[in-house]
């Protein structure tokens, strides 16, 4: 098992150096000059142009563009944002939490609902609970995002005025004001996640309801709830761990999208700003970052597969 | 021997809504079971043995329609609310079941699943539920008890595993222990011994036993009744002994041609010609009229279960069949019912 962990941790390394390739390649596919961007109203001056080329090495050729990069970004540092003039690193470290923060609020209620609405519709099958629960999923997993937030800025903000509708207060500041400016865009990012999970959760316990060893629980004289949620549940939970930590993953890509209709300063307005203006350093680094995360949230999700499912861990 | 029974069944039956109609899968079942002693339910596969199990655990799927009566130690379970049942599961009743390798939770340590039903009936503290879990574990025979406690039922063979459920059935000590084919998915020699210590424990603890099986081989050697069963019903019903001597259904004697018997050094498999019924549109008389070699026109009518000796039922209008039986020859060569296990023509 040890062995396996140094195995798994050692193959990050090179994941990471191919994506880092495959980013600062196909940027150069992006159309537009950066030069031309960050000249801004002195476009027209030769000169000006390419005395931001030299600054910033875009006259030379891409693998040396690349080596000087990379071999900053292998000691800690992701280099100055051509735009802002800040470093990525600290730019990055700024915006990530509060995406992590969003991320985790809209994790927390799509398993909190997504998860308990599986067991009961299981359950319940086929009966009018079960109905119910699976036209709410659909609806959660088909209504398209940005829809959901304008209905959702509408009703509590415009209408009822109970929520601010954009905006973000970090949680460091003042707690209340930072649930109140996240609660929306957590819940419409966690939306869509819940149905997915609760489509597992269904599928994954009526599997583990049929199975011989929940006869045997009820055999031993354990009460329903107990087999339900002692029984069915251990073994149901292993594979929605694992999709879980995946789910996650595209929770933080939804992110971008949501952090757009609720103006909310995350990682998503910062690549977006980033891809906006050519501001190559940012978009490396953000997308570096981001792999970086994916890699880690696999590993998390491979080890926690593992903790639950005896099979591994004592295989 | 009058004492009470254990376990009496009386007239049940089962119906199972189906989309090609309901499906009576037993109909007017009784038996009843003594402290101490061993009750086989024997019959081919589909006959309805494991539906009755189930239905006197209370464990029948929901929808299933169940008559009659199943009484514990006196007390009736039908109609009464389902946690009066449950109530008894683990602590009166057990059962284990045909499947060895998917009955243990995957999720749970062998110790962790015994320890379980002594919390629960018992009232043990973790601690000492566990220490109990690894005394039954001894029991039954497991060697290193204490480190197999610890292992995961992936971690254990199909015979292991089989003895874990009988010791977990068996941890709090239950009135009644039914055992559904216990050792068909196990090798012959596990399998004599999981039977072994199954009349070993019935022995220590009184235990009344309801041993399901198709296998007539285990019935001579471990039952003190039977019960043959066909097709949802009793076709015969005797104390084992009696029932080899003088199998009075043709159903019993195809049953006994069909024990596999070692003639020359082969072994040869004979069989009863023809499968068991459709449940849903059973025969109208005799059951066993389309595959009977007596069958007549009289057995258009259902043969009652009459007593044909002392305590010796049979529901057949030709027993006792007897040294004057009507038909001569009624089987190939071979299986001649009266001569069972005598030498034989190939
Ligand atoms: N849940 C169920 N729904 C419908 N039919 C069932 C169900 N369980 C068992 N049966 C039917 O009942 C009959 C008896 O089955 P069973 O008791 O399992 O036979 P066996 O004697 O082999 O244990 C079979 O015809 C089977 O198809
Ligand atoms: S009643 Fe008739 S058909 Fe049925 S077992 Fe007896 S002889 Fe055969
Ligand atoms: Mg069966």
């Amino acid at each position: 098992m040890g062995l396996w962990l140094l195995r798994r941790i050692g193959q990050i390394l090179p994941t990471l150096l191919i994506l880092s390739f495959l980013i600062f390649g196909l940027q150069q596919l992006m159309p537009g000059d950066p030069a031309l961007i960050l000249a801004g109203e002195e476009r027209g001056d030769p000169q000006v142009l390419a005395q931001i080329r030299a600054e910033l090495f875009l006259d030379r050729p891409l693998w040396e563009q690349y080596l000087r990069w990379i071999s900053r970004v292998v000691v800690g540092d992701f280099g100055f944002s051509w735009r802002i003039r800040e470093p990525v690193g600290a730019l990055i470290l700024e915006k990530l939490p509060v995406t992590f923060q969003l991320a985790g609020m809209a994790f927390l209620i799509a398993v909190l609902i997504g998860v308990p609405a599986g067991i009961v519709s299981a359950v319940k099958r086929d009966r009018p609970v079960d109905w119910a629960t699976n036209g709410v999923a659909l609806f959660g997993i088909s209504t398209p995002n940005f829809w959901l937030g304008i209905m959702m800025i509408l009703l509590f903000s415009v209408e009822l005025g109970w929520l601010p509708p954009s905006g973000y207060v970090p949680l460091t500041e003042d707690p209340l004001q930072s649930l109140a400016t996240t609660i929306m865009p957590a819940f419409v990012l966690g939306s869509g996640i819940a149905g997915v999970l609760m489509r597992h959760t269904r599928a994954a316990m009526l599997t583990a309801l049929a199975q011989d060893y929940v006869r045997t629980a009820r055999a031993k004289g354990l009460a329903e709830r107990v087999v339900v949620a002692k029984h069915a549940l251990r073994n149901a939970l292993i594979p929605v761990v694992t999709l879980g930590t995946i789910e996650f993953g595209r929770l933080l890509a939804g992110a971008v999208l949501t952090e757009q209709i609720f103006t909310i300063p995350g990682f998503g307005k910062l690549i977006v700003d980033a891809v906006f203006n050519r501001d190559y350093p940012v978009v490396q680094g953000v997308v570096l970052a981001t792999a970086l995360i994916f890699v880690l949230l696999s590993l998390v999700a491979d080890l926690l597969y593992m903790a639950i499912n005896p099979r591994l861990r004592t295989a | 021997m009058s004492s009470r029974p254990v376990l009496e069944v009386l007239n049940l039956s089962v119906e199972f809504p189906t989309d090609r109609g309901p499906l009576r899968a037993v109909d007017g079942v009784s038996f009843s079971v003594e402290a101490g002693k061993t009750l086989a339910v024997v019959g081919e596969s589909g006959c309805g043995k494991s539906v009755t199990a189930l239905a006197i655990m209370g464990l029948l799927p929901p929808g299933a329609r169940l008559g009659g009566a199943v009484r514990l130690l006196g007390e009736e379970l039908v109609g009464q609310p389902g946690a009066a049942w449950q109530g008894r599961r683990g602590r009166d009743l057990a059962m284990v079941f045909q499947e060895p390798m998917t009955s243990l939770n995957p999720a749970f340590t062998a110790g962790e699943q015994v320890a379980e039903a002594l919390r629960l009936h018992e009232g043990l503290s973790p601690r000492a539920a566990m220490d109990r879990a690894v005394e039954m574990l001894a029991l039954v025979r497991i060697p290193d008890a204490a480190r197999r406690a610890r292992q995961y039922p992936h971690q254990l063979s199909g015979g292991m595993r089989q003895r874990v459920m009988i010791a977990m059935a068996l941890a709090c000590r239950p009135r009644l222990l039914i055992a559904d084919e216990p050792t068909t998915a196990l090798d012959v020699t596990v399998q004599a011994q999981i039977l072994a210590l199954l009349d070993e424990l019935k022995r220590d603890t009184g235990t009344a036993v309801v041993l399901i099986t198709h296998d007539l081989g285990v019935v001579a050697d471990h039952a003190d009744q039977v019960v043959v069963m066909y097709a949802g019903r009793i076709a015969e019903a005797a104390p084992a002994a009696e029932l080899f001597e003088r199998p009075e259904h043709p159903y019993t004697v195809g049953l006994i041609g069909a024990v596999p018997s070692i003639e020359g050094g082969a072994t040869r498999l004979a069989s009863i010609e023809g499968t068991v019924p459709d449940l849903r549109d059973p025969p109208p008389g005799c059951r066993f009229a389309p595959r009977c070699p007596f069958a007549g026109t009289d057995c258009e009518t259902p043969p009652p279960l009459g007593e044909v000796h002392a305590g010796h039922l049979s529901a057949c209008w030709r027993a006792p069949l007897g040294e004057g039986s009507p038909l001569p020859e009624p089987y190939p060569p071979g299986r001649d019912p009266a001569r069972t296990g005598a030498s034989q023509a190939a």
